[in-house]
């Protein structure tokens, strides 16, 4: 029997990102890795965790989101909060970690539907708006949160943390723009990457499923779509609240490999979802492995071009704009075409079917 | 009493907004596209005028006008190298690379000018207004850029109705194809429109800096994206909308940190934003959208 | 569908030529060195920019000296600072870049989050840690970070006391950034010892890092309540719009700041008649009249053009209190980075240092410095010792 197409191209970029893994431990196992490198590890597969799921929304279900970054900031802080509370009840890291994974994805989840529900009915540029608003009122709610914990329980105020009114044994968790410092270091690379990998399998099998199809029947033809009775509104809220949950699965990697968690226009302003949705346009829209690609390449980058100095993000913005212009212009695709690898090593290459 | 001075106060925040605001939605308009480098372009104006007026010592008014001057060269070679040659790509690749601009725009003052804020010396020399015995007091600033605001939407909406540009304008933005058709030059018409809204950001950026007078590399992100946040709030692409949006975000600024509370401003501000855009899905005066079946 | 492929390529490419650069660099701390590896990072580009550059221009100004004056037990210093961007995931990445160049000391970060989540890094390396200005009490949170500038509370209870004593007020109104974690960090502690002081808080109004340029309705509510000091924890940037903009609303209260403000008489082309009377509690001025302070301004303004701030002070200070215990514990630069950090911990709370930022600067093994913080006043332009 043979395997489909699109099957086998997914399994190519799962055994890829395994390979990758095995390389890279071997690398670590014989000291070889820069310690730089090591510790990109993990930001490289939460960004192209944020990556993959933002395409689900742009890509997939065909709406601009400028608010990503607003979903990986709940899921922060949600698995945050309950590992640095769970930290003495629950011992087994293991199952501790796994709980604030689940708990950071149920919450972005649970963010992103509301938010679907709210504003899914707006088109385009106003969609594309109305997630950035939502990003930033996250941004915020969070950097006037404080909460706290005693012996009688949790405290909560939006003024400072005095008014938490803790009794003496009392912590302030969330400490308003301090945020929450002291979050267990759990996430390794290995779990990343398991992540990244559940992540590409999730999506994946969404967009080949009948689910999958009506979403993107409605991406591309939503009035015909409607007319074949598709319930657009809860595909579109389904495709959204699953990306949510994954970018809070990113979210729960980043809070818990960096010590200190705060919500700064840096990590979760719109200046973030930019980047992201840069990643997703860079790697191809609806394309996985080119947002995978696309993430990976950008996050090295300007840290690569650290020996630059001064000039490190002039360059970088210079990068960037020459690789969209190189990636999108028809002259350039055409020059690409003409100089493909394929005319002077045809015999590397499979013949391809015309009209694809 | 204090009601009023906080109203004052939101609109002469919002008439800043609107300024910028009417560059945006232009070039939304005909080009179709967000510009983010926008707030970037008139963070370069205010280091242009801030030196040829205060390191060099020319007089305010050459300042303005070589500061829009070089502000329009600007908008114009980065309309010709970064977005001419994505013309046919999506929407979404124009953005990325306007996001490219603002990058490299904020980080070239960074090398030029130097981290260290500035202080900007007002360019404009009236003395407040007093009302009410000395209880209201509107700001000079103010004084002008309203005016000049409500001159700039009158003379921008004529320009697009009334000149044969103009009109070729509102053609490519209707139907590139068509406009094409019709013998109006695309190129040419979105090289005009990046010109026109390069100078108003650099009188913008006269304006702002007047009004709010640190300066330095990132101050044009924020308001950029306030701006724009205007633009989308009065209907992008309506002339009129863009200056009422700014006007009224400003307003709704101001009040909710005066009322409400002081540190969740921003989010009120967002807010309002998404209720009044669940209630008028194209802003309040946006064009409502023509479905074709 | 080709096009996609022939990018993909190309970006694979990119890649495997990216991790074999990776793999080309030096594996850091192994000792054996000739030379004393000092780095930094900070913010370079981006909002806090002009902090970062402060504190990399400063330090190397003091590497400079200390190196043409023979080194630290006759061993010359290198010196390397990485931009953080203000940003605690980059600056653990410059982190580990600058471990990549053979870094055996950290002197930085210049801000409270990505310091905190360095410190977090070096404990585990067990590396030896002094930041010149990340002031937030979890920066010291572990035994091998320790601080020059004073620690967020400690100048918040510092400007409670100093008003209280001196009887500046009896109605205070607050005005702070409550996205930033130094300034709410202060106005918090401050707030709580003013419940013990003779004066009164009247009102407290924020604003955020998303609206910070106009400030007319905190400035209103300041007035309306009828404070007589403004107390602005914040730094210098704001201060500048909030002096300019009461000045336009005609109210004139006594301003009254801490380390954040020094730097406002630097800013070019403001009108210092603004910040005239304007009091802050600073540990360092920069026409401060004794020799050293005008040694290091003179070589600042040379190289750079510009008035140094207390960013800067504090990252001179930091080198040579690093030289001063290297040279008390006898390091020498191929001892191992463990053994460093061991000898650095026990010298430090020994000493007894005389720098830009205090005289009599002294440390106890939580990572918090003891000096006594000065308050000065702005008179025509310039920063008076006032008491």
């Amino acid at each position: 029997m043979a395997i489909k197409k699109t099957t086998k191209s997914n399994l190519i970029t799962i055994a890829i990102l395994i390979i990758i893994y095995i390389v890279c431990q071997i690398l670590i196992a014989t000291g070889s890795m820069s310690n730089l490198m090591k510790g990109l590890l993990v930001p490289l597969c939460y960004y192209s965790i944020m990556a993959v799921s933002l395409n689900l929304t742009v890509g997939i279900l065909g709406e601009l989101s400028l608010g990503h970054a607003g979903f990986m900031c709940i899921g922060a802080f949600a698995s945050s909060f309950f590992s640095k509370t769970m930290v003495d009840v629950i011992g087994n890291t293991f199952i501790r970690f796994t709980l604030a994974i689940i708990i950071g994805a149920l919450s972005a989840a649970l963010f992103g539907m509301i938010i679907g529900v709210a504003v899914l009915r707006l088109r385009g540029d106003y969609l594309a708006i109305v997630t950035l608003a939502f990003g930033e009122i996250i941004k915020n709610v969070i950097n006037v949160l404080y909460i706290g914990i005693d012996r009688n329980g949790l405290h909560f105020s939006m003024q400072d943390s005095m008014s938490l009114n803790l009794l003496e044994d009392g912590e302030a968790i969330l400490n308003g723009p301090r945020g929450i410092t002291g979050t267990p270091k759990n996430a390794t690379f290995t779990i990343a990457i398991i992540l990244l990998i559940l992540t590409y399998v999730i999506i994946t099998n969404l967009v080949n499923s009948r689910s999958g199809r009506a979403i993107m029947a409605i991406r591309d033809n939503r009035i015909a779509a409607e007319t074949m009775g598709i319930p657009i509104t809860r595909f579109k809220i389904l495709a959204f609240s699953i990306s949510a949950g994954l970018a809070g699965v990113a979210g729960v990697l980043y809070s818990h490999n960096i010590s200190t968690l705060t919500a700064t226009p840096k990590n979760f302003g719109y200046n973030m979802s930019i980047m992201i949705l840069v990643f997703v346009v860079l790697g191809g829209i609806g394309n996985l492995r080119g947002s995978i690609i696309a993430a990976v390449i950008l996050t090295l980058l300007p840290e690569y071009l650290r020996f630059m100095q001064d000039y490190r993000m002039l360059i970088y913005a210079v990068v960037l704009i020459a690789l969209m212009i190189f990636n999108w212009n028809p002259t350039c695709i055409q020059w690409r075409e003409n100089h493909s690898l394929k005319n002077y090593l045809p015999m590397f290459f499979k013949k391809e079917k015309e009209g694809l | 009493m204090s009601f009023l001075s906080y109203l004052i106060r939101g609109i002469s925040l919002g008439s800043v907004y609107s300024i910028i605001a009417l560059g945006y939605t232009m070039v939304y308009g005909i080009a179709k596209m967000l510009n983010f480098a926008h707030g970037d372009i008139i963070m370069i104006g205010g280091y242009v005028i801030f030196t040829i007026m205060s390191t060099i010592g020319l007089p305010p008014f050459v300042a303005v006008l070589v500061g829009i001057v070089l502000c329009t060269l600007l908008g114009v070679t980065i309309e010709r190298i970064a977005y001419k040659p994505l013309r046919s790509a999506s929407s979404l690749a124009v953005l990325i690379t306007a996001i490219g601009v603002s990058y490299f725009l904020q980080n070239f003052a960074l090398l030029i000018f130097g981290a260290d804020a500035k202080s900007f010396t007002s360019v404009i020399k009236l003395s407040p207004l007093e009302l009410a015995g000395g209880k209201l007091t509107i700001s000079g600033e103010t004084l002008v850029t309203i005016p000049l605001c409500i001159i700039i939407m009158v003379f921008l909406s004529v320009f697009v109705k009334k000149t044969k540009v103009g009109r070729g304008m509102i053609a490519v933005s209707e139907n590139k194809e068509a406009a094409i058709l019709m013998g109006v030059n695309v190129n040419r018409t979105i090289a005009i429109t990046f010109a026109i809204g390069s100078a108003l950001a650099a009188v913008a950026s006269a304006l702002m800096f007047s009004a709010y007078p640190a300066l330095s590399t990132t101050s044009g992100a924020m308001p950029g994206i306030k701006a724009f946040v205007a633009a989308v709030f009065g209907g992008i692409g309506s002339i009129p909308g863009a200056m009422i949006g700014g006007i009224l975000l400003g307003i709704i600024e101001i009040l909710s940190r005066a009322y409400i509370s002081s540190q969740l401003a921003d989010a009120i501000v967002f807010l309002v934003l998404i209720l009044v855009l669940l209630v008028k899905p194209t802003g309040i005066l946006g064009k409502k959208i023509q479905e074709k079946v | 569908m080709k096009m996609k492929r022939m990018f993909g390529l190309l970006l694979v490419l990119s890649l495997v030529v990216a991790s074999f650069a990776a793999c080309g660099t030096k594996e850091g701390g192994s000792g054996g060195n000739d030379k004393f590896y000092i780095g930094g990072m900070g913010p370079l580009t981006g909002d806090a920019a002009s902090y970062g550059l402060h504190v990399k221009w400063s330090a190397e100004i003091a590497v400079e000296e200390i190196n043409a004056a023979g080194g630290i037990n006759g061993k010359q210093i290198e010196f390397r600072f990485e931009d953080d961007e203000h940003d605690p995931e980059k600056a653990v990445n410059a982190y580990n870049n600058l471990k990549d160049w053979g870094l055996q000391v950290v002197m930085g970060a210049v801000t409270s989050g990505p310091s905190v989540a360095v410190a977090e890094e070096t404990k585990n390396d067990n590396m030896f840690m002094i930041t010149p200005s990340g002031s937030a009490p979890a920066v010291v949170k572990y035994d091998n970070a320790f601080q020059v500038c004073f620690s967020d509370p400690n100048q918040g209870s510092a400007s409670a006391k100093y008003i209280s004593d001196k009887g500046l007020a009896t109605k205070v109104a607050v005005i702070y950034d409550s996205s930033e974690v130094y300034s709410s960090g202060i106005y918090e502690k401050f707030a709580s010892e003013a419940k013990n002081s003779n004066f009164e808080i009247v009102a407290a109004e924020a604003f955020t890092a998303d609206s910070k340029s106009d400030f007319a309705v905190q400035l209103q509510k300041a007035k309306d309540s009828g404070a007589e000091l403004v107390f602005l924890p914040i730094y210098y940037q704001q201060a500048v719009l909030i002096l300019t903009q009461a000045n336009d609303m005609g109210y004139k209260p006594i301003f009254f700041g801490c380390d954040g403000l020094d730097g406002i008489l630097g800013v070019e082309n403001f009108d210092t008649a603004l910040a005239e009377d304007v009091m802050l509690l600073t540990p360092f001025a920069a026409d401060a009249q004794d020799e050293k302070t005008q040694n290091f301004v003179a070589k600042f303004k040379e190289a750079h053009n510009e008035v140094p701030n207390q960013f800067g002070a504090d990252a001179y200070d930091a080198i040579y209190i690093l030289k001063e215990a290297l040279e008390a514990g006898n390091v020498t630069p191929d001892m191992s980075t463990s053994d460093i950090t061991e000898a650095l911990k026990k010298e430090i709370t020994q000493l007894n240092f005389d720098g830009l930022t205090g005289a009599g600067m002294t440390w106890k093994a939580t990572g918090e410095v003891n000096k006594e913080p000065k308050a000065v006043i702005i008179k025509d332009g310039a920063y008076t010792l006032f008491d």
